[in-house]
């Protein structure tokens, strides 16, 4: 391995330098740290803090077998009910220790591990690479570079090689390749996600997707699009419109995320509430496995009960168990009337009363019924400068409808709008039933994310929980944050019982990430929620699990993993936490 | 002007959303079957405008009108539920109101104004559907008022009125007699969303349905319909690999 140390010590010289300008490099290999002498330490202490992916650097400094025997008891041995709740002190504890490091420095969970011993690309890999995809195979550093970074501009990877095949069997090519010489790779479709699962950690090699955009076949009596996995969303819709369909799923990244990005991930989005999760309207899929083998699943049969569902698994598997590479999906006829309506309401329970109304008077022509609070209103206000429609209001409803007659959705609506102002469930709202006037309205939600990202540094949960007690956890991480958050903010698909808690500050602060870690875990498992409801566990949630999930069950995922991907190649350092690597 | 009735017009036209506008089999028209009716944008603003000046005080009642078929009815409610007073429904059907063209509107508007006894008239500049930009200024004529077109502001003084237009070389300041016509421009005001309990009340304001012949009007259209054809299709731009390529294609073509 002299190779590699050569290779180090020129990466120690250009690291030296970067901290000295406090930039926000990419991460260095752990041993980089062992060899800076300890006087040092307390320099680099101060510039450390900045920098989120030179904590696990920290750690090295510290002493690492300490905190790996603490990360090794993580694994809750003995608890007795099914999750983690307030009554298993234990486990607890040992979260605890999770959190603060066992000698008590702030190592936080969602901090890169150390880089897993996979081989580095050399010329003979990219010559390769370069046979197969010519032309589509990127090393400059400035073409590399956005697909390095996530959207949130959280996390950065420092991978050299973007490729970009154009079909299955390039891709089938790539994977037996970099399975045979133990490369990582990291599948990438529209880079939207918001956990970090869809950039490199390390030197992975970036598998794009965004050329795999055809769309296959169409069927206009079953309503199955069979299409390529780098189609990006918006234009499978605008294609389906034109056809009289609609995607099943709509979420606001639709106009850069791809659908095998939103299958592997299993998206939810706007409209779940209506047409249910991809888990049941996606009828098949095309796979490349770790080795390179293309696992043909894409059936465009709405009912095959022939063995297992394999499909299932691949669904939410975040590109840790296969690439998908075509995706057959069942989509909804577009509906001929869609109104929306958004009201205001003075409390949560009446937003929960306004929810059951909605129910029982709309029925089967609700398509979506999502909230936001008064704070965020007050960042679209400022920093989009949307105006409020109505007047202000402690909580927004945004209630879509769809159906096939507009007289008789119309007559619904109004009834139960009677209905909700009668009996001042809600205060205020309006309604609108023209595209640009229901598109203004959705935007009030939709561009929320947005708004925060120009409020500051976001902290971002996507919490699932009881839907009496979505708000009730917003309210206490306020109580609890005081004065050290900037806003904290309260939205999501309240019909699915998601809540999206959103806390912003200046500036990047881990003070108050320790604040509001591991609270807002333990708040969620203490109501027998989940740690990331549609966002998935990428890099950022995978050692929080447990919380959601038993020891079991995410040992069993290990299995299957190691079954599937034995050299753990694809979308390493993601999803299954650390103390389950091989 | 403490006792005058405001007339406001608002004209149902037809909200295509791209890509759908389909030009019929017979090129004798656009498709309209399916397709929404909703306010013609600039017809918004001036009902909104008109709201603006009752609760300023200036003016004593607001009168939405829309000629159409039933389907206007709703676009008046959509103006009474924005704050005008009542409504009045012009009943033109089928054929009749496919060939409804500005001039037959201002003879109806004309015939309105005098049997309401209105001061002013507030339209939309022009429909997004057939955009003739003649409704306004035919109305003035017709029954000999001055007209202020592309307003973007609008104030009251005595029985005058201010008004700012827009016109291609910047911004004019007339100032007009009343009785007038007015016709809103985009940067009038921003209309403000109907909100619940004056839709429900809404609901209870009155809508009078009149047709063009108690008015005295003829609705015969002066105009005939020739052709309507969409316009030619895009082609496809072509990618080249090199500068030099470029060059030898723009060559090809002529262009250079």
């Amino acid at each position: 391995m002299t190779r590699d140390k050569i290779t180090r010590s020129f990466q120690l010289h250009y690291k030296i330098k970067m901290l000295l300008k406090i930039s926000n490099s990419s991460c260095c290999p752990t041993c980089f740290l062992q060899l800076v002498l300890p006087p040092v330490s307390t320099v680099m202490a101060g510039l450390l803090k900045r920098a989120l992916r030179l904590r696990t650097a920290l750690r090295c400094l510290c002493d690492y077998n300490m905190l790996s025997r603490s990360t090794a008891t993580l694994s809750p041995v003995d608890f007795h009910s099914p999750f983690l709740t307030c009554s298993s002190e234990q486990v607890l504890a040992s979260t605890r220790k999770l959190h603060a490091g066992a000698d008590g420095s702030k190592v936080s969970p969602s901090a890169a591990p150390e880089r897993l011993p996979f081989c580095r690309v050399t010329e003979e890999d990219l010559a390769f690479f370069r046979k197969i995809l010519a032309g589509r195979t990127i090393v400059d550093p400035d073409l590399v570079e956005p697909s390095n970074v996530d959207w949130l501009k959280s996390v950065r990877g420092s991978s050299e090689v973007l490729l970009r095949p154009q079909t299955t069997e390039e891709v089938s090519q790539i994977l037996s390749y970099c399975n045979s010489r133990n490369l990582a790779v990291n599948p990438q479709g529209g880079n939207t996600g918001l956990v970090g699962g869809s950039v490199p950690v390390y030197d992975e090699i970036i598998l794009s997707t965004s050329l795999m955009n055809k769309i296959l076949n169409f069927d206009s009596i079953s309503g199955v699009l069979t299409c390529q996995a780098g189609c990006v969303l918006e234009n499978l819709s605008f294609y389906l419109e034109e056809r009289d369909y609609i995607m099943p799923l709509d979420l606001g990244a639709k106009g850069s995320c791809q659908i095998g990005g939103n299958v592997a991930t299993n998206a939810g989005g706007l409209r779940l509430l209506r047409y249910g999760s991809l888990h049941g309207t996606v009828l098949g899929l095309e796979l490349v496995l770790a080795d390179g083998q293309v696992l043909d699943c894409l059936s465009t049969l709405r009912k095959d009960n022939t063995g297992y569902d394999l499909k299932q698994l691949f669904i939410g598997s975040e590109g840790t168990l296969g690439v998908i590479t075509a995706v057959s999906i069942l989509c909804p006829r577009k509906p001929k009337s869609v109104n929306v309506v958004f009201l205001g309401c003075e409390t949560f329970e009446q937003l929960l009363k306004t929810f059951q109304l909605c129910k029982s008077m709309l029925g089967e022509i609700l398509s979506a019924f999502e909230f936001l609070d008064s704070e965020c209103m007050r960042l679209l206000n400022t920093h989009l400068k949307l105006p409020n429609p109505i007047s202000d209001c402690p909580f927004y409803i945004v209630i879509e409808t769809s159906g096939s007659d507009p007289t008789h959705d119309a007559q619904k609506l109004h009834n139960f709008l009677e209905e909700a102002m009668t009996s001042s469930l809600v205060s205020d709202g309006t309604v609108a039933t023209e595209e640009a006037k229901i598109k203004a309205l959705w935007s009030l939600r939709e561009r929320v994310t947005e708004a925060l990202t120009h409020d500051g540094f976001t902290y971002k949960y996507d919490i699932s929980l009881p839907v009496e007690r979505i708000y009730q956890l917003v309210t206490d991480m306020r109580k609890h944050l005081g004065n050290r958050a900037k806003s904290v903010v309260g939205y999501g698909h309240v019909g699915d019982g998601n809540l999206h808690l959103n806390v912003t500050s200046p500036s990047k602060d881990p003070a108050l990430l320790a604040a509001i870690e591991p609270f807002v875990y333990e708040w969620t498992a203490s109501c027998r929620g989940s740690i990331s409801a549609e966002h998935g566990l990428g890099l950022k949630k995978r050692n929080y699990i447990y919380y959601s999930k038993q020891s079991q069950a995410v040992a069993l995922m290990g299995n299957i993993k190691a079954m599937l991907d034995p050299k753990g190649i694809l979308n390493p350092y993601k999803t299954l936490p650390d103390n389950l690597k091989q | 002007l403490s006792c005058k009735v405001l007339s406001s017009v608002v004209t149902p036209c037809y909200c295509f959303v791209s890509p759908q506008i389909r030009v019929k089999p017979d090129n004798t028209g656009v498709v309209t079957d399916g397709v929404k009716h909703s306010m013609n944008p600039f017809c918004e603003i001036a009902v909104e405008e008109a709201v603006k000046l009752k609760e300023k005080k200036l003016i004593k009642e607001v009168v939405a009108v829309s000629c159409g078929p039933q389907q206007s009815q709703e676009t008046i409610r959509t103006a009474l539920a924005m704050g005008a007073d009542r409504g009045i429904h012009v009943d033109v059907s089928g054929k009749d109101y496919e060939n409804l063209g500005p001039l037959q509107v201002s003879k109806i508007l004309a015939a309105l104004a005098k049997q309401e006894d209105a001061q002013l008239i507030l339209l939309g500049k022009q429909a997004i559907d057939d955009d003739c930009n003649q409704t306004g200024q035919m109305t003035a004529a017709l029954l000999d008022w001055p007209q202020g077109t592309f307003a973007s502001e609008v104030s009251l003084e005595g029985d005058k009125i201010n008004l700012v237009r827009e016109i291609d070389g910047g911004l004019e300041h007339i100032k007009i007699n009343t009785p007038a016509v007015i016709t809103a421009d985009l940067r009038l005001n921003t209309p403000r969303y109907a909100t619940l309990p004056n839709i429900m009340k809404a609901k209870k304001k009155k809508i009078v349905t009149v047709k063009p012949a108690d008015l005295g009007v003829d609705v015969t259209s002066r105009l005939e319909v020739l052709k309507v054809e969409e316009p030619p299709q895009r082609q496809a731009g072509m990618k080249v690999e090199t500068v030099e390529d470029l060059v030898v294609k723009l060559k090809e073509a002529g262009r250079v």
